[in-house]
């Protein structure tokens, strides 16, 4: 049986909602026989900058997914911005309406592996969403295409294709085409878990610029703990499709009240 | 019997008329089968009801039929129907057809080479079916079957004879008719045969230099 939680109802015309901008009410995601996510309460804040730390198979990267409409949830509520993106019933399957095509603008994601098109260059990957999504000009497309991945420091390899550039390069390539869509949420997913170590800080510079310059909302799913200590607003454990433990990053790395943080973190902060 | 020389070289001419339809048929053939074959290919994929099953059926049947049988059929039994062309285009559109099924299963193949994240960037990015269809993952597809396109076409340029059956005057059609009226096989025969060679060889030889480049960049 599902929680009585009281359902709110949330209006999606009300303009700019004072409430959250992410929000999961009763979310359960099932492979067969395993329940990736425990109906899940989960809300972020609009601005936050929130890390979800645990362990593999713990359903953090499943909320991503998700969020980004990559995957189904088995049932739940999902809204975004106050409009709905998921809103699956019992027994009922999932659904892609126009709503969550339209909902789905507001949101980003940078991948593990990148996934930038690799037979099109550093600006074409860029505009390409700019121009047949969102309509917009081809020259004023690539003035801010220009702009962006000058922002994230490749202003000289804008013509340079995904095979001709390093794995940092690349993932910054697909931070600035992420941006180009103007998210109001962004998602990282491991945005540095495939990158040789020498080239992880250039990738978590971008993106620290980012947390700290930006208003966007900000949900990264990452194992850099120190990374996530120093730019979240918000550190959330998960373990077991569940959400464990959330608070602000110097009480879940310094004083974690769950025995189930504690372990994990002494596990991964070792080496 | 021995090689006549002087026979030889005055039927040469009429071969090499034989050759250039023949060149026609798979040119314009492969062609047909490379963009008929595109379009079941992304039919079966896109797993429409009614319509997906029944390509799937349609290229079962094609691959599972000779294409002697087919163009038999197309030439002799559907003018009953009132279905009518002349020999050349009923030929054409056969042997054509027949390979679309075959390639079909190429383009599937490439389709399913493409990473799962081209998809899920071109979702993340809201991009409409069609754009991510035409600009994201058949780019991609397509690279990576154009050399084993280049292999049918190749076949095509080979199995066109068949078409001879149904009175196309194709290579091997006027090899046989200048054979049947001059009562010489050795020479026409022959000519044709080096004449199919001196085409497929060196085409070939320019796919696998294909193969090389067209390599997948992932």
């Amino acid at each position: 049986m599902r929680p009585s939680t009281e359902p709110q109802p949330l209006s999606a015309d009300a303009g700019p909602t004072p409430g959250p901008i992410v929000r999961f009410q009763n979310v359960s995601k099932n492979w067969g026989s395993n329940q990736v996510l425990k109906s899940l309460n989960f809300e972020v804040a609009p601005g936050e900058k929130v890390s979800i730390i645990g362990p593999s198979g713990s359903g953090k990267t499943t909320i991503l997914r998700i969020l980004m409409t990559l995957e189904t949830p088995s049932e739940g509520l999902v809204t975004v911005d106050g409009d709905t993106l998921w809103d699956v019933a019992p027994g009922q399957k999932a659904r892609e309406t126009k709503q969550l095509r339209e909902t789905r603008r507001k949101i980003g994601m940078v991948f593990q592996q990148f996934n930038l098109f690799p037979h099109m260059t550093a600006m074409e990957n860029v505009i390409e969403a700019p121009i047949h999504v969102l309509g917009m000009g081809n020259a004023e497309a690539r003035e801010r295409a220009a702009d962006l991945l000058t922002l994230v420091g490749l202003g000289k390899h804008m013509n340079h294709t995904p095979p001709q550039m390093s794995g940092g390069q690349q993932q910054r390539v697909a931070i600035a085409r992420a941006l180009a869509m103007r998210p109001k949420v962004l998602l990282f997913d491991e945005p540095t878990s495939a990158l040789d170590p020498e080239l992880i800080g250039e990738v978590l510079n971008v993106i620290r610029n980012l947390a700290h310059t930006t208003d966007m909302t900000m949900l990264m799913v990452t194992h850099e703990m120190r990374f996530a200590e120093e730019i979240s607003d918000r550190v959330v454990m998960f373990d077991n499709g569940a959400a464990v433990e959330s608070g602000p990053p110097a009480q879940i790395f310094k004083d974690p009240q769950q025995e189930r943080t504690r372990t994990f973190l002494r596990a991964v902060l070792q080496h | 019997m021995i090689w006549d020389n002087d026979f030889a070289i005055s039927v040469f001419p009429l071969l090499l008329e034989g050759l250039w339809v023949t060149v026609q048929i798979t040119l314009l053939g492969t062609l047909l089968a490379a963009v008929l074959g595109l379009v079941f290919a992304v039919l079966r994929r896109l797993a429409i009801p009614v319509l997906s099953p029944v390509v799937s059926f349609f290229v079962v049947f094609v691959r599972g039929t000779p294409l002697l049988v087919q163009a038999y059929c197309a030439f002799f039994v559907l003018p009953a129907y009132g279905v009518s062309f002349d020999a050349f285009t009923t030929g054409l559109v056969v042997i054509g057809v027949n390979y679309s099924a075959y390639m079909a299963e190429v383009y599937r193949s490439g389709i399913q080479g493409v990473p799962k994240g081209q998809w899920e960037a071109s979702t993340a990015l809201s991009l409409p079916g069609a754009r991510t269809w035409g600009r994201i993952i058949l780019p991609q597809a397509v690279r990576t079957v154009v050399p084993m396109l280049g292999n049918y076409l190749i076949q095509m340029f080979k199995d066109s004879a068949v078409l001879s059956a149904i009175t196309v005057v194709e290579l091997m059609a006027t090899a046989q008719a200048i054979g049947s009226s001059n009562f010489r096989y050795l020479e026409p025969l022959t000519l044709a045969a080096l004449l199919f060679l001196a085409i497929s060889y060196p085409a070939s030889r320019l796919v696998n230099r294909l193969e090389r480049r067209y390599a997948p960049q992932h």
